[in-house]
Formats: C-alpha cells, sequence, structure tokens
C-alpha cells in the first residue's frame, strides 16, 4: 500500500514537470489567440477531472444510499472535496483565459455556467457535511448529491436554450485540434488525474484514520469512570 | 387511512391553524410588501426597459418571500414533537410532505397575488404576449420552488444554522427553474418569444423533483 | 496587458489553489496525529 503510494507519487510528481514543459514549450503556439492558449491545457484537463470526479461522487452516493457502506462515504466525501479544488481551478483559469482572448471575463455560455452551477451544488453539499448535527450526515449529504446529479441535466438544458435565444461568444478552443495540442491536452489530463488520485487517496487515508480516532474517544468517554 | 385523505386532513390543519393565529402570514404579507418598494424604489426603469427585467426582479422578490415562508415549514411540527411521533409510526411520511407542500404552495401563491398588483403599479406594467399564460408559469414556478424548498427545509432541521442552510442548499438546485421562470415572465411580457419551452422545462423541473422528493422524503424523515 | 501574463498568471493561479487544499489537509493530519498521541497517553 505505502510502496504504491509512493510510486503514484514519484509518477505523478514526473508526469506534472513534463506535462507542464509540453504545454509551455512542446506544443505548438496558436494561430489567433498566440501563446495565451496555453491556459488551455490547465482549463480543460482540470475541467474533466473534476467533472470525473462529481461523477465518482454521484456513484457513491447511490452506492450509500442502498448499501450503507462507510466506504461509500468516504469515497463521496473525498471525490466531492477534490472535485471542488479542481472545480475553482477551472472557474479561476476560465475567466483569465476569457479576458485576453474575447475580452470578457465572463459569458453565460454552457459549458462556464454548467460548472459554475456545479462548483455551487457541490459547495453546498460541503457545507452540509460539515453544518450538519445528525448522526446520520451521510445520508442527507448522498440525498443532496442524487438531487444535484438531477438537476445536472436540466441545467444543461435551459442554459442551451437560454443560449439560442440570447447568443454571446462562445469560449472555446476554435473547431478542430492540431494532434500535437490534442497529444499535449491529453499528457496534462494524464498528469492531473495522477494528481487528483494522489490527493483522493491522501484524503481517503486521513478520513478512515479521523474516524478511528472519533471512534476511540467515543469509546474512551464511554468508558471513563463517572465522576 | 390511506394517502390522499391523510393529505388534505393535514393540509387543512395547517391552514386552519394558520388562519387563527395569523402572525406569519402577516409579518411575510408586510415583508412581501417591504420587497417590493424597496426593488421599486432602486430599479427605477422606464415602461419599456421595465417589461425585459420586471420578470427578473419579481421572481427574485417571489423567491425571497418563499424563503421566509419555507423556513417556518416545520417550525410547528418542532416545537410539539410531531416529526419523532411520525418516525415511530406506522404511517408513510408522504402524505406529511405532500401537505407541507401543498400548503406552502397556497401560501406563496397569495403572497405573489398580493405582490403583483402592486409591481405593476410600481412598473406600470403590461403584458404584451398572451398574459393568462403567466399563471401556469406562476403555479409550476412556485410549485418548483415549493417543493424542493419543503424538502430542504425538513434536511436542515438537522444541521446548525438552519435559516441560512435552507437558502444555501434550495439555491443552487432551483438555478434551471429560476432561468425558465424568469425568462417565461419576460417572454410573456415582451411578447417577443414564445415562453412554451420554458413553460415545457418548468414542468420536467416539476416531475423529477416532485418524484425524488416523494421518493426520499421518507430516508430523510428517519435519519436523525 | 500583455496577454502572456495571463498565460502566467492562470498557470501560477493553479497551484496555490491545489496547496492551499493539501495544507489543509496536512493541518488535519497534524491535529489527528496530536489526537491520537493523547488517547495512547490516556
Amino acid at each position: 500500500m505505502k510502496r504504491g503510494f509512493s510510486i503514484l507519487a514519484v509518477v505523478t510528481a514526473l508526469l506534472l514537470s513534463f506535462a507542464l514543459y509540453e504545454a509551455l514549450i512542446g506544443a505548438p503556439t496558436e494561430r489567433t489567440m498566440g501563446d495565451v492558449q496555453r491556459i488551455f491545457y490547465y482549463h480543460v484537463p482540470s475541467a474533466w477531472t473534476a467533472f470525473l470526479l462529481f461523477l465518482i461522487n454521484f456513484v457513491a452516493s447511490v452506492v450509500y444510499l442502498v448499501r450503507r457502506s462507510a466506504e461509500a462515504d468516504i469515497v463521496a466525501l473525498v471525490s466531492a472535496e477534490v472535485g471542488v479544488v479542481f472545480c475553482t481551478v477551472v472557474l479561476i483559469t476560465g475567466p483569465i483565459w476569457a479576458r485576453p482572448v474575447w475580452g470578457i471575463w465572463w459569458t453565460w455560455d454552457i459549458r462556464l455556467t454548467l460548472t459554475l452551477v456545479l462548483w455551487l451544488i457541490y459547495v453546498s453539499y460541503l457545507v452540509l457535511r460539515r453544518f450538519s448535527t445528525s448522526s446520520q450526515t451521510s445520508l442527507l449529504a448522498a440525498v443532496l448529491a442524487v438531487f444535484g446529479a438531477l438537476d445536472v441535466p436540466l441545467v444543461y438544458f435551459s442554459i442551451w436554450f437560454f443560449r439560442t435565444q440570447h447568443p454571446s461568444p462562445v469560449m472555446g478552443d476554435g473547431g478542430s485540434l492540431d494532434p500535437r495540442m490534442l497529444h499535449v491536452l491529453l499528457i496534462n489530463w494524464a498528469a492531473f488525474l495522477c494528481l487528483a488520485w494522489l490527493v483522493c487517496w491522501t484524503r481517503y487515508r486521513l478520513e478512515v484514520l479521523k474516524r478511528e480516532v472519533e471512534e476511540a474517544q467515543a469509546m474512551e468517554s464511554l468508558l471513563e469512570p463517572t465522576r | 387511512m390511506s394517502f390522499f385523505p391523510i393529505t388534505r386532513a393535514t393540509l387543512m390543519k395547517d391552514v386552519r391553524l394558520e388562519w387563527r393565529s395569523k402572525d406569519a402570514i402577516n409579518a411575510m404579507l408586510f415583508f412581501s410588501l417591504l420587497v417590493v418598494v424597496i426593488f421599486s424604489f432602486s430599479f427605477d426603469p422606464t415602461a419599456e426597459e421595465s417589461r425585459r427585467i420586471a420578470g427578473g426582479l419579481v421572481w427574485v422578490a417571489f423567491l425571497f418571500a418563499a424563503i421566509v415562508a419555507l423556513n417556518q415549514t416545520w417550525a410547528r411540527e418542532l416545537r410539539n414533537q410531531v416529526l419523532d411521533a411520525y418516525r415511530v409510526s406506522p404511517a408513510p411520511a408522504n402524505p406529511l410532505f405532500l401537505a407541507k407542500a401543498f400548503g406552502n404552495l397556497i401560501f406563496v401563491m397569495v403572497l405573489e397575488a398580493l405582490m403583483t398588483p402592486l409591481f405593476i403599479v410600481f412598473y406600470k406594467l403590461r403584458a404584451l404576449g398572451p398574459g393568462w399564460e403567466l399563471i401556469p408559469v406562476a403555479l409550476l414556478g412556485t410549485w418548483a420552488l415549493v417543493v424542493n424548498g419543503t424538502f430542504f427545509a425538513a434536511v436542515s432541521l438537522r444541521t446548525r444554522s438552519r435559516e441560512i442552510m435552507l437558502p444555501l442548499l434550495l439555491f443552487p438546485l432551483s438555478i434551471p427553474a429560476l432561468l425558465a421562470m424568469v425568462n417565461a415572465t419576460t417572454a410573456i411580457l415582451t411578447g417577443e418569444q414564445s415562453p412554451q419551452f420554458w413553460i415545457a422545462l418548468l414542468l420536467a423541473y416539476d416531475v423529477v423533483f416532485t418524484v425524488a422528493c416523494l421518493l426520499l422524503f421518507e430516508t430523510v424523515l428517519e435519519a436523525e | 496587458m500583455n496577454p502572456v501574463h495571463y498565460l502566467y498568471a492562470a498557470y501560477v493561479a493553479t497551484w496555490p489553489i491545489h496547496g492551499a487544499y493539501l495544507t489543509i489537509l496536512w493541518r488535519k493530519y497534524s491535529r489527528i496525529r496530536r489526537e491520537m498521541a493523547k488517547l495512547k497517553r490516556s
């Protein structure tokens, strides 16, 4: 276990460095946008990673609702937290990219808006977990995750239609992708996936430890002789 | 006793209790009035512009009023340990949920009915599109807020800072519904577009979340 | 502002966000270690 973790840590560090090099120097410069376009190599993989983590959270939440297993609950918690971190990166790098290229910080385009709504839903999920006084926090959080997942297609369609009525700039990569750029994009995605896996693994172990400590503390206060 | 009689009985009980005490109603009526007045001071557009922004303003005002109503949904039940009794009894939880949700629906629609004339007066509103279509929009839109609101009001019972948890949980999920409500209203007021897609979206939202709430309410109620 | 500065800003912004989360995890871990030590003593 521990060896696997160390190997992953090393691989992650190497991949991230290599990916950074490729993104900044290896990849060809985009014709219309210039070097600023390279933000794309951080922005898009972070988005894909965040969405994957949110999907994992949904599956884990459903598993928890059906089986009430502690492992599923911890996976749900971990994927939500790390997902929010990656989602935050997406929401920050997005406007930083948009400003020099399209002249605006924000637009209600479908991908950005969906990312923002997912971020809001999952931040509310984390707040619920923190503020809950119930002994069944995991259950309430799983229910919220299911509601969030049901919401996503509705958000998608509402923004899609809104955009047909109020067209505004589409912030994207300009259609077809040069194969060399796709190559660099995938390398960066692999690097961020390894980072996500590493951080999730760390958080998972931390949560298991935390729960063991809490249980031990509860046992101790039970066994304490009454004064 | 079967499903609908329980729902109706609970609903009638709530309506009667509210009518007798009237304090919640009065407070909320006044709150709604204040919201309309403050919005009118803050945004003072011409008649032409007002038709474009009124949709958003009106629904934000309704949303605030709804939150105030939703926050006290379960207050009476909490005070009298009714929810614990429900958990122990073999009675299904869904009639209780529906009764509460319908009660909130009636309540919020009464508030809307009172706020709307004020908005019309302050903003000199007149629908250029089919005005009657505002009724299904109001009905479906309010139900969208109220069904999830009643559900998450029950969820927030098991949290600290209950009053702030409800909007915090409700708002992100309500975004597609809010988008639909506002755009449908604007479409009808300006008459420039058809509100049909938005009404269909509201209907889909209502169906999806009503089913979800009914399936999961019992689970939430059991969570101590 | 030179567009390239935005590029650097984005790359530079990404890492503190990950770093902040890892710092939070580190602090959690320290706290748990302290709790464990307290439990072992008693």
